[in-house]
């Protein structure tokens, strides 16, 4: 989240889209009410009337998938209604930049597409600079190549009569929400967007965002109380599992993985590190060489040298281009290509994508480590149904892993709040915390690599491991150490001692830190501050619910960020009644303003958004790889064979293995003419591994079930509560019918269209509760993040026979 | 006046002890009576964190003599102010049932679980990892870059793991030269 749970109360508008709130997240939704009790309009679009429709304002379905139509259609209302902020957009956005001359959209693709590698060369979506370097502008928004005027050229195309005939949505309700929306576009007035996986786990998942983000920045709602682009994250600790980079593609505070090209840190550096010309623009990234300097100094410790390039060498490089994700993971180890592996806190056979080709790559292993609370299908894969378990010759190592309310450490939520929980109980039987068990595990190894030798032992023995594993040790770690005597803000420190922000932290080897944006959490001079439950405020902070002193935010305790952007160039907030920051008497007040610098007027003022290099909000993003601007596309398996915007049916760079298990129907397939969309359920979180264990959760919601509107229903000769087949080319999955008015049918282009909901969570270890919902969804991803297409599939539904898995 | 249930407890408690009967303004007894009989009394409260989704809501643990005795939200954290969803609500039964407690090995070809030490357990994936390790690990790619990589081992989760859990998870793969990393953050 750009902002945080307690600043949705801030809001007079609420986009909620590609999320269930009120059940997903049913706390966020207290703050939701507050809102709109005070008067906020809050709008759910989404394909099934939920529990977080019924408390809308209003609910508007949409087919699954064509969100970026529905949202493009809102960018062109709010550019021609000229509802959007102007003097944000004029000053805080791209949108007066002048475009490289050779880019182009022409019917579907951008400028630069190579359609035998499925790839763009990206080198036209740039912007043409002035003699220093700086990008040319025209703060009229006239010029014909200015990003405003691509921007509104590209959307012209989705009006409202196409976009209604694509997504299903009548014209009245877009223009509905369309208005309603836009209304906060006034500088005085806030609307946020809140999604979850309903927006990401699509083919086109990061333009979804991109087109959220986009609204929002016209609006001038990003860096301000009650705006944001929040994504409501649905996992217990997945802010900071994702901050720690437990993912291939970076490390630890987002930094990228090592490439094979870039063989020294200055390689690395120099690939990586953003340069800007324009003095305004703090280029935060420009730091970069420091934080990784300090995460291999706290790896390495003192085998970390600036003679030996702070042991980077010794680091894994991966190949450019190639993608080490989940779905390659799974395709690869089908192939017999992965031997071993660990899978801790997570139940892949039930929660990914085309669940039997899982299944059965997981049976090519020579062994593998599993450590869970509960038995799941996962840990028991070896004998599900089905198989003969004799001839599984995986080798499975079961570890008991603790419950949170069993150890102690910080997690982080949402909000990016880092949060310290403390130990209740004792773990139960030998249970022991993932810390435990990976602590011990290279306490042997780097032994064994010390007795042994072996295959480049220093990457293991060169690093600095405890003996034990102590919690508060790794917060420490995190935050990092000054390693010499230094001094900083005019105060002395001693070798050894906590750094005390991340502005401290060096390139030269002087300073650790094992994730920077982390630093600050843990200081010598107030101590652990996660750990802190204060809930003092200043009049100013809580009019809109700050908590500063309420645990600690990354970064910098900046509760909100980019909130530079919540004020004018002088430094007045837009709104001065849920003012964030304001520029008084010299300096900030507020909170923790984007910056130390002046407002953006004074002669060493900066532009807001300072993680981008050129310090402003991007309506033109050339940094994705399927396009700067967002542009609707079909999900892979589509009930159409066209749309209205291009000839380009699905996403020209979406990515897809292609093994004998990962079939798919082709567009308006007549044998599986059914939209499949999944979710979770209030009662069990994800794979349902956990909560289906626990009998309250499990009585509440007891099997696997298959909404489907009354329509389709009498179209089939199904009657509510009978059991179903739902089938497609990958899968065959029982479950119980729910009709029910919460789902309608679609009218798209003219025909109907239906749509079924299934929730994901069930699974055979649980006695007859039904199977994995996943085994239908297919194996096409995001070509950006590589995030399954697990919200739109085609299927068909017949009433069963006989069921056998569920009773 | 405006308290909520726990701060009421904590009010109460000292009106028991005599202190401030004032603060309440209200006849006592009935709320002796009822904190006498209140299953908590006695008990040390912790603090923890909901394990689902990332509303990372709060949540008082009572436990007497290392026994949880019961789990409710936390009326001071600001974000939930006590209150909790299903799932969070149902964190005390999470604590009971259905739980694994020992380490266990399934052989190839095994149609049963064996329970197993830790040492032995651990000893033996370490056994396993150095296997692999040291006949995978690339350390040139085809154009003789050094790459240091191990293709064949890889390791997923987790979001469950606490920051600390998942920077030890992250800096041991990398040590290991491990490049298959994922986890739930792509799902």
């Amino acid at each position: 989240m750009t902002n945080h749970w307690v600043d949705l109360k801030n809001a007079d508008a609420f986009l909620i889209m590609g999320s269930n709130a009120a059940e997903h997240h049913p706390i966020s939704f207290k703050w939701v009410m507050q809102a709109k009790e005070k008067g906020a309009v809050v709008i759910h679009v989404d394909p099934k009337f939920s529990r977080t429709s019924a408390r809308s304002s209003f609910h508007v379905p949409l087919r699954s998938g064509t969100d970026i139509a529905f949202l493009g259609g809102m960018i062109k209302y709010i550019v021609e209604k000229e509802k959007y902020f102007k003097d944000y957009v004029v000053e805080y956005t791209n949108a007066s930049f002048i475009v490289n001359k050779d880019f182009s959209f022409n019917d579907g693709l951008f400028s630069g597409f190579d359609s035998q590698a499925r790839k763009y060369d990206t080198k036209t979506w740039s912007f043409e600079m002035d003699e220093t370097g700086v990008p040319k502008k025209d703060k009229t928004l006239q010029d014909p190549h200015c990003v405003f005027q691509l921007m509104k050229n590209h959307y012209s195309r989705y009006t409202p009569e196409k976009v209604s005939a694509i997504t299903g949505v009548s014209p009245e309700n877009l223009l509905k929400v369309y208005d309603a929306y836009s209304a906060t576009g006034v500088g005085t007035k806030a609307g946020t967007v809140m999604y979850a996986l309903g927006w990401t786990q699509h083919t086109v998942g990061v333009q979804n965002i991109r087109a959220a983000c986009m609204v929002q920045l016209l609006l001038g709602n990003i860096g301000i109380p009650g705006g944001g682009v929040n994504a409501l994250r649905g996992e217990p600790n997945v802010q900071g599992s994702t901050d720690h980079a437990l993912l291939y593609n970076s490390i630890p505070g987002y930094l990228g993985t090592p490439v094979a090209d870039w063989q020294t840190i200055a390689d690395y550096n120099k690939a990586n590190t953003p340069v800007s010309k324009d003095p305004k623009s703090a280029n935060w990234w420009q730091n970069k060489p420091k934080y990784l300097a300090s995460l291999l100094k706290g790896w390495y410790g003192e085998k970390a040298t600036a003679d030996n390039d702070f042991c980077y060498g010794l680091l894994p490089k991966v190949e450019n281009g190639v993608d080490y994700s989940y779905m390659y993971l799974f395709d690869r180890m089908l192939q017999g290509k992965m031997r071993g592996g660990f899978i801790f806190g997570l139940n892949p056979m039930n929660s990914l994508a085309n669940s039997n080709k899982a299944r059965a790559a997981m049976d090519k292993l020579d062994w593998v480590v599993v450590s869970e609370l509960h038995h799941s299908e996962t840990t028991d894969n070896w004998r599900r149904p089905g198989v003969d378990s004799k001839k599984i010759k995986t080798e499975y190592f079961l570890l008991p892993s603790a419950h949170r309310i069993e150890k102690e450490g910080t997690v982080t939520n949402s909000g990016r709040w880092t949060l310290w929980h403390h130990k209740a109980i004792e773990p139960m039987g030998q249970a022991k915390p993932f810390g435990f068990m990976l602590v011990g595990l290279m306490n042997i190894l780097r032994n064994k690599y010390l007795k042994q030798g072996g295959a480049l032992p220093e990457a293991l023995t060169h690093q600095d491991w405890p003996k034990t594993y102590v919690p508060e040790d790794w917060t420490k770690r995190i935050n990092g150490f000054f390693l010499t005597d230094a001094k900083f803000g005019g105060k002395e420190y001693k070798k050894g001692q906590l750094v005390p922000t991340f502005g401290a932290l060096a390139a030269d080897g002087s300073t650790s830190s094992l994730c920077w944006v982390y630093t600050g959490s843990f200081t010598e001079e107030e101590g652990n501050k996660t750990k802190r439950r204060d809930a003092k405020q200043t009049p100013m902070q809580e009019k809109i619910g700050l908590f500063p002193n309420w645990a600690w935010c990354w970064p910098v305790n900046r509760r909100i960020i980019y909130n530079r952007a919540s004020v004018d160039p002088t430094g007045k907030p837009w709104n001065p009644d849920k003012a964030l920051i304001a520029w008084q008497d010299g300096k900030w007040v507020g909170d923790v303003p984007d910056g130390p610098w002046p407002p953006m007027a004074d002669k060493d003022g900066k532009y807001p958004f300072i993680m981008q290099s050129m310090g402003f909000g991007a309506l033109f993003g050339p940094g994705r790889v399927d396009g700067p601007f967002p542009e609707h596309y079909e999900p892979v398996e589509t009930p159409v064979t066209s749309h209205p915007f291009s000839a380009q049916l699905s996403s020209p760079m979406y990515k897809s293995v292609s093994s004998e298990l990962d079939k798919l129907a082709k567009p308006g397939d007549p044998a599986y003419p059914i939209v499949l969309t999944t979710y979770s359920l209030t009662e069990h979180w994800c794979g349902g591994g956990e909560t289906r264990n626990v009998p309250n959760l499990l009585e509440a919601e007891p099997g696997l079930y298959v909404e489907m509107s009354q329509e389709l229903a009498k179209e089939k000769g199904i009657q509510n509560g009978d059991g179903v087949i739902v089938e497609n080319v990958r899968g065959r999955v029982e479950a119980i019918a729910m009709v029910t008015v919460r789902i309608r049918p679609f009218t798209v282009q003219g025909k109907t269209v239906h749509l079924i909901g299934m929730p994901f969570c069930y699974g055979w270890t649980t006695h007859k509760c039904g199977d994995a919902t996943n085994r239908l969804t297919p194996s096409v991803a995001d070509p950006n993040t590589t995030i399954y297409e697990l919200k739109a599939c085609l299927v068909n539904v017949q009433k069963a026979e006989k069921l056998t898995e569920i009773v | 006046m405006d308290c909520n249930r726990r701060e009421f407890i904590k009010v109460t408690g000292t009106g028991v002890l005599g202190l401030s009967l004032l603060q309440l303004g209200v006849d006592i007894t009935p709320v002796q009576a009822y904190t006498a009989t209140l299953k908590t009394t006695g008990t040390k409260e912790i603090v923890t964190v909901c394990p689902f989704c990332s509303v990372s809501c709060h949540i008082v643990a009572s436990v007497r003599n290392g026994k949880l005795i019961s789990t409710e939200g936390d009326p001071e954290y600001p974000i939930n102010e006590g209150a909790l969803c299903a799932k969070g609500a149902a964190l005390f039964t999470m604590t009971l049932d259905n739980r694994l407690q020992k380490p266990m090995y399934r052989a190839a070809g095994a149609t049963r679980w064996v329970e197993k030490s830790w040492e032995w357990t651990l000893e033996q994936i370490a056994d396993r990892v150095k296997k692999v390790r040291d006949k995978d690990l690339i350390l040139k790619n085809d154009k003789g870059q050094t790459v240091n990589r191990l293709e064949s081992m890889f390791f997923i989760g987790t979001s469950h793991a606490d920051n600390e859990e998942c920077a030890i998870a992250h800096q041991m793969s990398r040590g290991l030269g491990i490049v298959h990393i994922d986890h739930q953050a792509r799902t």
